[in-house]
């Protein structure tokens, strides 16, 4: 198999063992930071494949965060499967909401589409609220002790412990990382592209274009699965904070910020915003209006975010 | 070549509100042909091809290709049949390079299913895409951004896009409009290259192209079929001349 984008994917490997080497450099509270972080990240990347890749601005990927959250906290939480399966459950929950939203939302356009994924993000969230004695409301649901460990193929792991839940984050974060490079990179990341690019093009190129962006939503939908599923399970408490608009906000920050249509730009834009609002979050209740400034400037001033930049002057092949 | 009907229009009909852009056309081509159709602004000419296409939905009537009835066939799936469309105002992937602009088209041809594991190679797809960049004369700047093209140049790309698709019919929409005259010359000499293997059907305001390339001439005004005939015919027919000049009919 020959691989097309040579040199990002050397700078992935880089990156991974870069990650990798980070937790003896640095202190247990920021080992903690950066588990959050490359968890978010994650949720940044599956967000960018449908905004960064493909153009279109979703409102409303909270709700598969959430889906993640919710599919694999509940299916523990009730049914005592084991983490394993419970992490399958969040994201096969996921991969299944976002085909479903997907093929009704797809049918809009531009604001159109923003507005009905923000409305079903919003409805799902409500209905998480609704359930409450279900759900566990906005109270949510602590995980009981059991479930805060898993052996898999023979391996103990502990998820109270920080090594254990950084490398197990890393894991997920570089399988996620590399299969996106072979999806982006190929053939069919050259498609998400001509869609963004050109619709009407690529259609008359003979390419249904409704099913290419389904594709990629539910791709999208099912990668924030994995992030949300992840992050009920690692720390053991599943809420409906995790699928408030905030979150979609989140998603949507970070990869702007990083650079949207870049594979590695969600990691850098969720490292920095996060490790921001965490200084922030210690001066100040209200960083939210940072947030909101910092939305401004950088469609204003850096649309392309900070990778998008390096691409455009640079390095055309960071992508 | 054996006189083979490529494509066939019935009653092919098109309203927006009160306008019939395009009314009631009988309209046949043959395999092999190079046709050019031409008419007056507003004439219908764009709105009739893009009825052949399927990016416009007909009113009424029907559209035969190859001897199936594609009247309701959306249009990506016409394309997939062999009916490829450039468009009319220069439509390429201005961030991608040349090469990977006509490799979206050949990627159409050589893996049609979006999850198909037939696994056509990038390799593959590259040569093919290179091939076609070579025939209409882009061959050495496979490598340049599609948007940072000189106009000329963009023109080609969006033919070369039509022909990775190798298609059964090439319907080129006003392909020479913003060309120089030695880039016109250079054109006619791709398009006679094309023809060799494709049926083309040209919507083309410069009559100089039209009088060298076609064989036959389908000339539209106000949604219909105001005639047709080889190119001298053409020229010599009353009612063209009166609604070219404007005199009165």
């Amino acid at each position: 198999m020959s691989i097309h984008n040579k040199k990002l994917f050397l700078l992935c490997l880089a990156t991974l063992a870069g990650l990798f080497v980070l937790q003896f450099l640095l202190s247990d509270y920021l080992v903690l930071a950066f588990t959050r972080i490359l968890i978010l990240a994650v949720f940044a990347m599956g967000y960018n494949v449908l905004m960064g890749y493909t153009g279109l601005v979703s409102l409303g990927h909270a709700m598969f965060f959430g889906a993640g959250v919710y599919g694999a906290g509940l299916s523990s939480y009730y049914l005592g499967v084991s983490l394993p399966v419970a992490f399958l459950a969040g994201i096969l929950a996921a991969i299944v909401l976002s085909f479903l939203i997907g093929l009704l939302a797809l049918r809009t356009q531009t604001v159109s589409f923003m507005i009905v994924t923000l409305m079903f993000s919003q409805a799902a969230f409500l209905l998480i609220l609704y359930f409450s004695e279900f759900t566990g409301g906005d109270q949510g649901l602590t995980l009981p002790t059991s479930a805060r460990s898993f052996s898999l193929f023979g391996l103990e792991v502990d998820m109270t412990s920080d090594v254990a839940r950084y490398n197990l984050a890393l894991t997920v974060f570089g399988v996620v990382l590399l299969g996106l490079f072979a999806f982006t990179q190929g053939p069919v990341g050259r498609l998400l592209v001509a869609v963004r690019e050109n619709e009407d093009r690529t259609r008359m190129l003979g390419f249904d274009t409704y099913a290419i962006k389904l594709l990629a939503f539910t791709v999208s939908g099912g990668i924030s699965g994995v992030a949300g599923a992840l992050y009920g399970l690692m720390f053991g408490y599943i809420g409906s904070a995790f699928a408030e608009f905030k979150i979609s906000i989140e998603a949507l920050l970070f990869t702007l910020v990083g650079g949207p249509g870049t594979l590695l730009g969600p990691l850098v834009g969720t490292g920095l915003m996060t490790l921001l609002f965490d200084r922030l979050s210690g001066v100040t209740t209200a960083y939210l209006i940072v947030i909101g400034a910092l939305l401004i400037v950088v469609t204003l001033w850096f649309p392309t975010g900070i990778l998008g930049t390096l691409r455009d002057r640079w390095l055309p092949w960071l992508k | 070549m054996a006189e083979v009907v490529l494509l066939k229009t019935k009653g092919l009909t098109r309203h927006f509100g009160g306008l019939k852009a395009v009314e009631n056309v009988d309209f046949q081509i043959k395999e092999g042909e190079i046709r050019a159709i031409i008419g007056p602004n507003g004439a219908g000419k764009s709105t009739f091809v893009n009825l052949l296409s399927g990016r416009i939905k007909a009113t009424s009537g029907s559209v035969e290709f190859a001897g199936e009835d594609i009247s309701r066939m959306p249009a990506h799936k016409r394309v997939r049949k062999g009916i490829a469309y450039t468009f009319q105002i220069t439509n390429i992937y201005g961030s991608m390079s040349v090469l990977e602009n006509i490799c979206v088209a050949v990627h159409n041809r050589l893996r049609p299913s979006l999850l198909s594991r037939n696994h056509v190679s990038e390799v593959d797809i590259e040569a093919e895409a290179a091939e076609a960049a070579k025939t209409v004369g882009l061959g050495d700047r496979l490598e340049e951004v599609a948007g940072t093209l000189a106009y000329g140049h963009q023109r080609l790309l969006e033919v070369a896009m039509g022909l990775a698709l190798q298609p059964k019919l090439l319907i080129l929409d006003e392909p020479t409009q913003g060309l120089s005259d030695s880039e016109i010359a250079n054109f006619k000499e791709v398009v006679r290259e094309v023809n060799k293997t494709t049926t083309v059907l040209l919507i083309e305001h410069n009559m100089d192209v039209v009088m060298t390339l076609a064989e036959q001439i389908t000339v539209m005004e106000r949604g219909t079929v105001l005639a047709e005939g080889t190119p001298d015919a053409i020229m010599n027919n009353a009612a063209v001349q009166a609604a070219y000049l404007g005199a009165s009919a």
